[in-house]
């Protein structure tokens, strides 16, 4: 277990250098000059002099690589063109609203999809199966951002029940409509996978040696069956973690939600380059962190997990 | 007697695509599937006959202030929007811009993810290793994010620019596709019949492993289209996709969401419809032919 966790991480440490490189690529490709399309024409010589030697632009392009890759081994990623702020430090100030988002989309996620993936699979061909499953597969095509705005529609311009967009001042009600919105599909897939899951399970010769037992259909579903049901939910948490993050992008748009995803949207408008840099590294990571720590927890949730 | 076994090599190849077929038509989601998806196709390349107006005609211009945000009516279906331009001819059209971006876009992820995944599929080593690298790093990125920063580095991107940043990216789902199938397949006995014979290496992983790996990258890429569709909306959306006017179902959500708060809901919700339909209609096509093909995948 200790080995396969130390090499899962040293195994994570290429990747974070490739994901660095490839950002760097990407912005060394641009074609033009950086400092001039950050500035647009109000930009005198002197400044986007300025600029090119804080970017190191005026330095070859191997040298440029190492400096870049210095700098982030030191936890620097620069500063932001456009609200001069230490890009490390508005990634920090952002993250917590992210994660908040992200948390109580998966926990959105993971009780409703469960709760409808069960009671669909227990009464199947019922009229409750039929409509929670017709609703799992319109929440697996619809498109995030539009699904947050018809609960916008709705519920804050047309009821006046929620309050719109905005994070207020951290109060729970500004979190409904968005993890809502961002739990939609993950919600879907769950009920989805639930159903089918737990309807295999059903048929297995263990189920039927409990009801042969006589225990009661309750303990039988509860029991025996749901645990086993379970453990397929676990895995499709850690598929959906890169979905959650391109989800948490448009979500924080449409929301005004002050996370990383709207900081990036943000830096990407504004052509903010070390910004842009910044948060897709940060993201990168983030999906990579939370990876392993999904990975790690099979072992916890399925005794029959090995790791060798 | 070689020219005969071939034939008879190539009818039963035949048969294993009619028992597919045959499964595929007694799955009743996957026959809508297949229907919705030639109704979108058939919208797209009708759609100068099928729509009411010009997709770009303003109709403040002949038919006055009425004509500027109208309700839906039997005039204008679902509408119009603040230039007087009709909703629903303008989805009509929207359809060949999703198409576009779905085709173009897949053939960029098939045209890289497949010689890559199977490489690294039938390579064990070093270039198995770095493939499997690039793979690992690229699924570390949001897709969305990483699509949004390589067309902002673009000043104009044009549409080739969306195809190519979008293939780039969802490749990697067709390369693990194709490298699992690649490492299943390379110890069976008719491909070390083929080393044996001492066929070259090329040969060997596109004219006899290759045909036996593509019914899961069918069904891969048509699950893709969906999220490609859905991907490009969300482009559009955020203002890095399609520019107006280009009737793009993402931009006139993205457009039309201003209005929202004042009761012009129509402008935003209808293209967001014309989208679930369209990835639906992928989604029901491609899980029948997962189990039409009888195609294990992880999603």
């Amino acid at each position: 277990m200790f080995a396969y966790i130390l090499r899962r991480l040293l195994y994570t440490i290429p990747v974070i250098w490739g994901v660095v490189t490839v950002v760097f690529i990407l912005m060394a490709v641009v074609p033009g000059d950086p400092a001039r399309i950050m500035m647009g024409q109000r930009g005198d010589p002197e400044t986007l002099e300025r600029i090119r030697s804080d970017l190191g632009l005026d330095l070859p392009i191997h040298r440029q690589y190492l400096r870049f890759m210095q700098e982030i081994i030191k936890g620097d990623l620069g500063t932001s063109y456009r609200t001069n702020q230490e890009v490390s430090e508005a990634l920090i100030e952002r993250f917590p609203a992210t994660f908040k988002l992200a948390f109580w989309a998966m926990i959105f996620a993971s009780v409703t999809g469960v709760a409808a993936g069960m009671l669909s699979a227990v009464k199947q061909y019922s009229l409750f199966d039929y409509s929670a499953m017709f609703i799992a597969i319109a929440g697996v095509s619809a498109p995030v951002f539009w699904v947050g705005l018809i609960l916008l529609f709705i519920f804050a311009y047309t009821l006046n029940i929620v309050p719109g967009v905005g994070y207020g001042d951290g109060q729970l009600i500004y979190l409904l409509l968005p993890v809502i919105t961002l739990g939609v599909r993950p919600a879907a897939l769950i009920a989805r996978l639930t159903r089918s899951c737990m309807l295999e399970v059903l048929n297995q010769d263990y189920i039927r040696t409990a009801r042969a037992k006589g225990l009661a259909e309750k303990t039988v579903i509860i029991k025996h069956a749901f645990k086993n049901a379970l453990i397929p939910v676990v895995t499709i948490i850690g598929t959906q973690l890169s979905a959650l993050l391109s989800g948490a992008v448009l979500t924080e748009t449409i929301f005004a939600w002050p996370g990383i995803g709207r900081l990036a949207v943000e830096a990407l408008v504004a052509r903010d380059f070390p910004m842009i840099r910044g948060t897709v590294i940060f993201m990168a990571l983030i999906f990579l962190v939370a990876n392993l720590v999904v990975d790690l927890s099979y072992g916890f949730i399925d005794p029959r997990v090995r790791y060798s | 007697m070689n020219t005969e076994k071939k034939i008879s090599l190539k009818s039963q190849h035949g048969n294993l695509w009619f028992e597919a077929w045959l499964r595929f038509k007694r799955n009743r989601l996957a026959m809508l599937g297949l229907i919705m998806v030639f109704s979108v196709i058939l919208v797209a390349i009708s759609a100068p006959y099928l729509a009411p107006y010009e997709p770009s005609r303003q109709l403040i211009w002949t038919e006055g202030k009425a004509a500027k945000l109208a309700s839906p009516s039997s005039a204008h279906w679902m509408g119009t929007d603040l230039y007087g331009r009709d909703i629903m001819s303008r989805i009509i059209f929207g359809s060949r811009i999703s198409l576009q971006i779905g085709i173009f876009a897949t053939l960029v992820s098939l045209i890289v993810g497949v010689p890559l995944g199977a490489l690294a599929g039938y390579m064990p080593g070093w270039v198995d290793d770095t493939i499997s690298w690039l793979i690992n790093v690229v699924f570390a990125f949001p897709f969305i994010l990483f699509v949004l920063a390589v067309v902002a580095v673009f000043k104009n991107p044009s549409m080739v620019v969306i195809y190519l940043a979008i293939g780039l990216v969802t490749w990697v789902q067709i390369a693990r596709v194709v490298r699992g199938q690649f490492i299943s397949l390379r110890e069976r006995e008719f491909v070390e019949a083929a080393r044996a014979l001492g066929l070259p290496t090329w040969r060997i992983i596109f004219v006899h492993i290759l045909p036996n790996a593509i019914a899961p990258v069918i069904v891969q890429a048509t699950l893709g289209m969906g999220s490609i569709i859905m991907i490009e909306a969300g482009l559009a959306f955020l203002g890095f996709g399609a520019q107006p006017p280009t009737p793009s179902w993402g931009l006139m959500i993205s457009i039309g969401q201003k209005y929202l708060a004042t009761g012009h809901w129509w402008w935003a919700i209808f293209p967001g419809l014309a989208i679930m339909y369209t990835v639906l209609a992928f989604n029901f096509l491609g899980d029948g032919l997962r189990d039409a093909l009888d195609v294990r995948l992880k999603r």
